[in-house]
């Protein structure tokens, strides 16, 4: 049986940790693909990554593009955690993981979680700079890009 | 119904949620922009640029054109950028 987990969560995550479970007791699985997105300090400009979500549809949204994952390839685990909250340059933001028996699905398949989660699920990212910003409407909220649009494009028919 | 606002439509509105009651003829998701545009001026900053903004019926992404109905919640977010 697939194992799924899906988390949101403010909490720094260790992939290692987490990966784990999607391979435990099992000798089929030939692949684990794992991909770490990371906030950039971009050049020493920013000092904090703020990511707000809609709490609920979140859960479900991610939880609606991994079904749509396991019916495009035969995987045998997928796992995405995304963080909201505060988070620092170098800290992990979203761990997408995908089981499968062969590798090609398996990269497949977690691109395609990123690709769709980049654009379908309902969380954004604010920007803090260098210096501490106390007003809660500082910061510059990051605009959505058109190649992820472009990207998730492509999984189209 | 309930309707919540999140990331810069969140600030521009100066709410996070509220609970609204559109007339009868308010009947979708660009009706309800329209009426809560004539309620005041963060409503009308908000959704100065409308074709930038996204909605959500219970909790599913819907288009502009999309009937309210019966509806329970309504959000309305800039397009996302997770991940």
């Amino acid at each position: 049986m697939p194992l799924t987990i899906l988390r949101v969560q403010k909490e720094p995550f260790d992939s290692a940790v987490e990966t784990a479970p999607l391979l435990a007791g099992r000798s089929d699985i030939g692949a684990l693909v794992s991909f770490t997105g990371l906030c950039r300090d971009e050049g020493g400009a920013l000092s904090a990554l703020e990511i707000e979500h809609y709490p609920g549809m979140a859960e479900e949204e991610i939880g609606r593009v991994v079904d749509e994952a396991y019916t495009r390839w035969p995987l045998e685990g997928v796992l995405v955690i995304h963080r909201c909250g505060i988070i620092a340059p170098g800290e992990p933001i979203v761990l997408v993981a995908t089981a499968c028996r062969h590798r090609t699905e398996a990269f497949a398949a977690a691109e395609f979680l990123m690709d769709y989660l980049k654009t379908r699920a309902p969380f954004w990212k604010k920007q803090h700079g260098e210096v501490k910003q106390k007003d809660a409407t500082s910061g510059d909220w990051v605009a959505a890009k058109v190649q992820d649009d472009a990207a998730a494009e492509k999984w189209r028919g | 119904m309930r309707a919540l606002y999140f990331a810069w439509v969140r600030e521009r509105v100066g709410l996070a949620e509220e609970e609204i009651v559109p007339p009868a003829d308010v009947k979708t998701v660009t009706d309800l922009v329209a009426w809560l545009k004539a309620r005041g001026e963060n409503y009308e900053a908000a959704f100065a640029n409308e074709k930038t903004i996204r909605a959500a019926l219970d909790r599913n992404h819907v288009k502009p054109d999309a009937l309210i109905a019966t509806a329970k919640e309504i959000a309305f977010f800039p397009p996302m950028t997770g991940g």
